[in-house]
């Protein structure tokens, strides 16, 4: 199966997986396989949704982002987090001293990403109003439903409203201040500071634009474990005060799950979690649901609060945010003489840069760019299911019987990786048992096909 | 040349839609471009959902070259009297019940002929109505 030249941060560990398949059976994508005892990704299917992250038992599946380090590369280091990254500490823990201990860590500035809301809210209004022709309009927010709907949903692609999501907004506008504050443009390094594998994906190869202003990007969990022992072992002494104004409530929730659709004139609806996301494009690309206006679609259960990088529990994070939402007043703003300027001072700059390129569809289903091929494809597929006992055990290595026909069919597999079919052909003395047990160890390994050899004794 | 055939349960509004679902997993995995699958997708599913709606039961054949995609619905029911009636929009019998369910606005036969670049509908009062539909692929 071929790779794809799609940047993904996950990656799997070879000298960590343990051949469980546990990731296999959970992919939506069904983008994973076991091969030699490990399991193996393949890239042009991975939408970087993280569901395998979440399940592996050995911690195999890592997100790969850049060394802590790499900050002190530049002069001035500014950590770009989300709102999701407070909402990972107790209550008792201030913005300040979140924001204090991420000074003493190094870091020059720190920008919250949901100001951006306050211009792409505005953006996404005027656009839904402009683009009524591709009804229901789709949110360009979670990177992972941007590549799910590229490889599953190719008829929807153009649905995607061509808006940057907040956090590319605010890193244009900081690099923008920083600029006018005199400072050369190396010297400047923007860390995002990622709930998810996706937004790294979308970082390092953004779908619909050239290059991201984002410098590198430090996963949530790496960062959140950092603070809080610092935070604990000061027991917030120093204070330091934050140079970013505090969040509107509406920017607050923005990641969360209806964060979006309450903001956006007409029929909106918010769905969170990928499966859940997958049965409802199934039934808006029927036109089995129509007259929505606009869609809020995530990839995580309870959105960004359940990012694969998160520590808290999501609903307590859900809970904090909006407790935070809900004490904003306009009062509050600091006027600190080092603070960045409201970020409605670059609108119309901000505005000139918020488009992104058509998106492209790369169906992940087709069985052949050329129909007559796929056809032929396809019959072998139905017959090799006629043969198949349809159980989805994984035995073969693949994540269910159709995915092994589709494999074999595409001569990526073998129709003897059954373990039905070489129990068949062993009785009828097709196949010999060495070359069964030959079988299951260039799918599980050596290990898990070698240690039974006392069973007796058990 | 590929061949399918479905059953449709009349009544039954939780299954409605899934003929036009496979047949659409389909399309795609012939790498038949998006917008004619949309087409096809939309006109079978109309022409399904009449068969719950309206019908006691159908069966629906599919198929399907690399010229061209034909679609033949028979169903067992009440048939259409008046079909050039039927095909008025806004035109619906549909019962009350039907209409909760958030169908019956009329727009099922006119959004099947949009989106069909061949459409016959034959019936014949209280035995059945046959629905056929053609779409091509290259043009
Ligand atoms: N298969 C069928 N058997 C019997 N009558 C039918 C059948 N299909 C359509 N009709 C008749 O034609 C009318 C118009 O059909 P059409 O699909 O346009 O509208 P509808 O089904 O009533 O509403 P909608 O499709 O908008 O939910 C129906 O109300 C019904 O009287
Ligand atoms: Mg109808």
């Amino acid at each position: 199966m071929e790779t794809g030249n799609f940047h993904h941060a996950l990656k799997i560990r070879e000298d960590l997986c343990i051949g469980c398949s546990h990731c296999m059976n959970v992919c939506p994508t069904e983008a994973i396989r076991v091969r030699n005892g490990k399991s193996v990704l393949f890239g042009d299917r991975c939408v970087d949704c993280g569901e395998c992250f979440r399940v592996c038992p050995v911690s195999a599946i890592i997100i790969d982002h850049d060394d802590f380090n790499h900050i002190f590369d530049y002069k001035y280091r500014v950590a770009l987090v989300p709102a999701v990254f407070t909402g990972q500490f107790p209550e008792d823990i201030s913005l300040r001293q979140i924001h204090s201990v991420m000074l003493e860590l190094g870091f020059t500035h720190i920008y919250e990403v949901e100001n951006g809301v306050e211009i792409l809210s505005k953006a996404i209004n005027d656009y839904t109003e402009k683009h009524s022709e591709n009804k229901p309009l789709i949110s360009s927010f979670c990177p992972a439903i941007i590549r799910l709907i590229q490889v599953k949903f190719p008829s929807l692609v153009d649905n995607i409203i061509r808006l940057k999501p907040p956090l590319d907004i605010s890193a244009h506008f900081l690099k923008k201040e920083l600029l006018t504050m005199g400072i050369p443009a190396e010297e400047i390094g923007i860390f995002y500071v990622t709930p998810c594998a996706a937004k790294i994906a979308a970082i390092k190869d953004p779908v619909g634009e050239s290059t991201s202003p984002i410098a590198g990007v430090i996963n949530m969990d790496f960062l959140f474990n950092k603070v809080y022992r610092k935070v604990k072992q000061q027991n917030g002494q120093s204070c330091a005060i934050p140079v970013s104004g505090k969040l509107s409530g509406k920017a607050t929730c923005w990641s969360l799950t209806n964060g979006e659709a309450s903001q956006i004139s007409g029929r909106c609806l918010a769905i969170d979690e990928i499966h859940n996301v997958i049965e409802f494009l199934e039934k808006i690309e029927n036109e089995e649901i129509t007259d929505i206006d606009f869609l809020e679609l995530r990839a995580c259960d309870e959105s960004c609060a359940g990012g694969v990088l998160t520590t808290s529990n999501r609903f307590l994070s859900v809970e904090r945010l909006r407790n935070h939402a809900d004490s904003y007043h306009e009062s509050d703003e600091p006027t600190h003489p080092d603070a960045f300027r409201k970020i409605t001072s670059e609108s119309e700059y901000l505005t000139s840069k918020i488009s992104i390129e058509p998106i492209k569809p790369r169906s992940i289903l087709k069985l052949d760019e050329n129909m007559a091929e796929a056809m032929k494809k396809m019959e072998k597929v139905n017959r090799i299911m006629q043969l198949l006992p349809m159980v989805d055990c994984g035995i073969c290595g693949a994540p269910s019987c159709q995915s092994l026909a589709q494999d074999i069919a595409q001569g990526e597999g073998g129709i003897q990786q059954c373990i039905f079919i070489q129990k068949i052909l062993e009785q009828k003395g097709e196949m010999s048992l060495d070359d069964s047990v030959e079988v299951m160890q260039s799918i599980w390994g050596f290990g898990k096909t070698n240690k039974y050899r006392d069973i007796k004794g058990i | 040349m590929m061949h399918f055939e479905y059953h449709v349960e009349g009544g039954n509004f939780t299954k409605a839609g899934a003929a036009s679902s496979q047949l659409k997993k389909i399309l795609k995995q012939l790498n038949v471009d998006p917008k004619i699958i949309k087409r096809i997708v939309v006109a079978l599913y109309e022409a399904e959902v009449n068969i719950v709606a309206h019908a006691f039961e159908g069966d629906i054949f599919i198929d399907i070259d690399t010229e061209k995609i034909g679609i033949k619905l028979v169903d067992q029911g009440p048939g259409i009297a008046d079909i050039e009636l039927a095909m008025q929009k806004g035109y619906s019998t549909a019962s009350p019940s039907v209409r909760e369910m958030g169908f019956g606005a009329g727009m099922g036969l006119p959004n099947i002929k949009n989106n069909s670049d061949e459409l016959k509908i034959t019936s014949q009062v209280n035995i059945g109505t046959t629905v056929e539909l053609v779409t091509y692929l290259n043009q």
